[in-house]
């Protein structure tokens, strides 16, 4: 083990080569999205696999999906800076990265989705404000600002940089007022998270995801912001105990992911419950008055059973719930780790099925279910994310100070 | 814009397809390839990824051989006024970058594909599957350029494109009305290439406010009916049959929901 002036002081790091072999991998994986992305940029969506039925797919399903599970970083903004969680001070830098990596990511597979990449700045000049998409494009953009703004000073405190007078007064200004920062982000998370909820809920030809709801905004709106600040917590916490078990440390102590965790607990268990209430209300009112049972969405096609609306709202939303709002469920590992994973799929499983499921029903009666897989292309600009979020949590990891109690957990250092 | 135009009334330009006459030979697809500089695979048999604005679609009433029947429908863009007054169909404000508009002085759903950046929403809001996108870059067998329709320009890969109810032929019969000094345009100088084409005369084009057009009366026929009646889209497209099975495959009914035929009549009136 080395230490350098670039690597915060008092802790340890792996040695340049294996952190070389480490990062060679990610950035293989990285090349190969990379090259995807080539093609779909020069050769078109003649790439994917999608068609005319599913103009949505993969690609607006892993938009939805880091958007909510980068909801961690404005939760636990909100609960650290505006409700004063002083604990959680010692996950919101790792809260922050995350979610700016998720952030990151989405605005770059939206960049890769759109028919005519170079014409995206459209969607601002020429902005329709009563489409969903629009608010999403405005809040999505001002809040990856926002993140990186929160994300600075973290980097400002690598050593090497925090010699330089200025950028350590920066860094110490910009600390004393993140709660500002914090609240913006909040106001913007609120929005963005629901208007990506409002982009399924306001198709009122789409029978399988149209919801009711309070003037211009649907149900679908509020639960997604909902979800997003239940689970995204529970992705910060998965994270945190990935990087713990590849580093071969602790750098969290349990009373904070414990306190992140019963938070998000009571959010998930309030959320599964409004959850229901709109399942519910939408299997015996909504659809019915458009002509459809519940059982046609889950019926004559090879995926779309009910199992996934089990999988959804049973096995990834009341049991998680119930396993966080406990003492015993928290404290036992393994289960809080069933837990978060659970959550984590949960929310993942519900943006899949508002995007994916609501083309797949054919709502046309003597039209069939669509069904759609994937190209190799759609794949590997869908794992491009994953792999640029290890390079950037890796680089984060070796040369800043993301974890103030890492010190102090790893005396021996 | 009315006053522009110098029309008496807004128009309401809309279609009736009588299926009782439809053959199913295509003669509208082909028409509307020609007319709108519709781009053409070599291999056409994925319909899924084809750029055919007006579709044919062969329903049957799912009976065994003697008692079998077919009947065959075709669909474009159903041009639909949307929920509540006129103005809002499923695709117009979903769009981002209003490259898609609603035109309250005909109530044409027009498609700006110079706006359009290829985000697809529109896609996922239309019930009806009548927006295509543009996979590939158009490509023209040799010398076919030469044949392009100069007055509709030709999309290029990654953007939406639509049936627009050949808007261009309103536009011309416009210019024509004005310059002969008249303020309304005459029914027959206005009608799509689909509806010109049809060799049953299937296909009636018309404005649907104006109790002079044919569409006028044809829309209050009891063989009358539109598709997803109660998604609320309100299509300006109208289907006439006589067979009551045809008639029950345009819309979604629970088991042993009846279909309401008079509801429908108060539905479907502006």
């Amino acid at each position: 083990m080395e230490t350098t002036p670039l690597i915060p002081q008092g802790v340890k790091r792996c040695s340049k080569l294996q952190f070389s072999l480490w990062m060679a991998v990610a950035v293989a994986v990285l090349l190969w999205g990379v090259y995807a992305m080539y093609l779909v940029w020069f050769k078109g969506l003649n790439q994917t696999n999608m068609n005319d039925a599913y103009g949505f797919a993969l690609w607006i399903w892993a938009d939805l999906a880091v958007i909510a599970l980068g909801g961690g970083a404005f939760f636990t903004g909100f609960l650290t800076y505006i409700i004063g969680k002083d604990k959680l001070k010692n996950i919101i830098n790792y809260a922050v990265i995350i979610g700016f990596i998720c952030y990151s990511s989405a605005l770059l597979i939206l960049a890769i989705d759109i028919g005519q990449p170079l014409r995206g700045w459209f969607i601002f000049w020429h902005a329709n404000e009563h489409s969903m998409l629009t608010e999403v494009a405005f809040c999505l953009s001002c809040y990856f600002g926002v993140l990186t703004i929160e994300f600075l000073p973290t980097i400002f405190e690598n050593p090497k940089l925090d010699k330089i007078p200025f950028l350590h007064h920066l860094s110490h200004n910009m600390h004393s007022i993140m709660a500002v920062f914090a609240a913006t982000g909040v106001f913007l998370s609120f929005f963005h998270q629901g208007s990506l909820g409002g982009v399924a809920g306001v198709l009122f030809g789409r029978p399988f995801s149209y919801r009711e709801g309070i003037n211009v905004w649907p149900w679908t709106f509020f639960l997604f912001t909902w979800s997003a600040a239940a689970c995204g917590p529970c992705f910060t916490i998965l994270i945190t105990w990935i990087t713990e078990k590849l580093t071969r440390k602790k750098l969290v102590k349990d009373d904070v992911i414990q306190l992140l965790a019963k938070i998000s607990g009571w959010m998930l268990a309030t959320y599964i419950i409004a959850k229901i209430a709109d399942t519910l209300y939408w299997a015996m009112v909504t659809a019915p008055s458009m002509g459809f049972n519940l059982m046609d969405f889950y019926t004559n096609n090879p995926v779309y059973g009910i199992w996934i609306l089990i999988l959804e709202i049973v096995i990834c939303g009341i049991v998680p719930a119930a396993i966080l709002i406990t003492r015993k469920g928290r404290e036992s590992k393994f289960l809080l780790m069933l837990a978060v994973v659970l959550a984590v799929v949960g929310v993942c499983v519900n943006r899949w099925v508002m995007v994916l499921q609501t083309l797949a029903v054919p709502v046309v009666p003597f039209e069939e279910w669509f069904m759609y897989a994937p190209s190799w292309q759609e794949v590997a600009t869908t794992i491009l994310p994953v792999a640029y979020g290890v390079i950037v949590i890796s680089l984060a990891h070796r040369y800043l100070p993301v974890f103030p109690q890492e010190r102090e957990l790893n005396p021996s250092n | 814009m009315k006053e522009e135009q110098g029309d008496k009334h807004t128009k309401r330009y809309g279609m009736v397809i009588d299926l009782d006459k439809c053959t199913g030979c295509g003669a509208c697809m082909v028409a509307c390839y020609a007319e709108n500089n519709v781009p053409f695979k070599k291999n056409e048999t994925d319909k899924l990824d084809s750029l055919n604005w007006i579709r044919i679609f062969q329903l049957t009433n799912g009976r065994s051989y003697p008692d079998t029947e077919i009947c065959y429908l075709p669909m474009p863009c159903q041009h639909c006024d949307g929920i509540g007054k006129h103005g809002h169909p499923p695709c117009v404000s979903v769009c981002p970058a209003i490259a898609t508009d609603y035109d309250y002085s005909t109530g044409v759903v027009s498609q700006i594909p110079t706006r359009c950046f290829g985000c697809r929403y529109c896609m996922a809001a239309c019930p009806y599957h009548a927006r295509k996108f543009n996979w590939w870059d158009p490509v023209w067998p040799a010398d076919t350029e030469k044949y392009l329709n100069p007055n509709v320009s030709a999309r290029m890969r990654g953007v939406v494109e639509k049936c627009t109810f050949c808007f261009h032929r309103y536009q011309q019969a416009r210019d024509k009305a004005y310059l002969e000094g008249r303020d309304e345009i005459y029914e027959s100088e206005y009608q799509p290439a689909c509806a010109q084409a049809c060799p049953t005369n299937a296909i009636t084009f018309g404005d649907l406010n104006n109790p002079d057009h044919a569409v006028y009366k044809l829309k209050n026929s009891p063989r009358a009916f539109r598709l997803l009646e109660r998604l609320h889209t309100n299509p300006k497209v109208y289907y006439l049959s006589s067979k009551s099975w045809v008639r029950r495959a345009g819309d979604n009914y629970l088991e042993n929901e009846s279909r309401p035929e008079s509801n429908r009549q108060k539905i479907h009136h502006k």
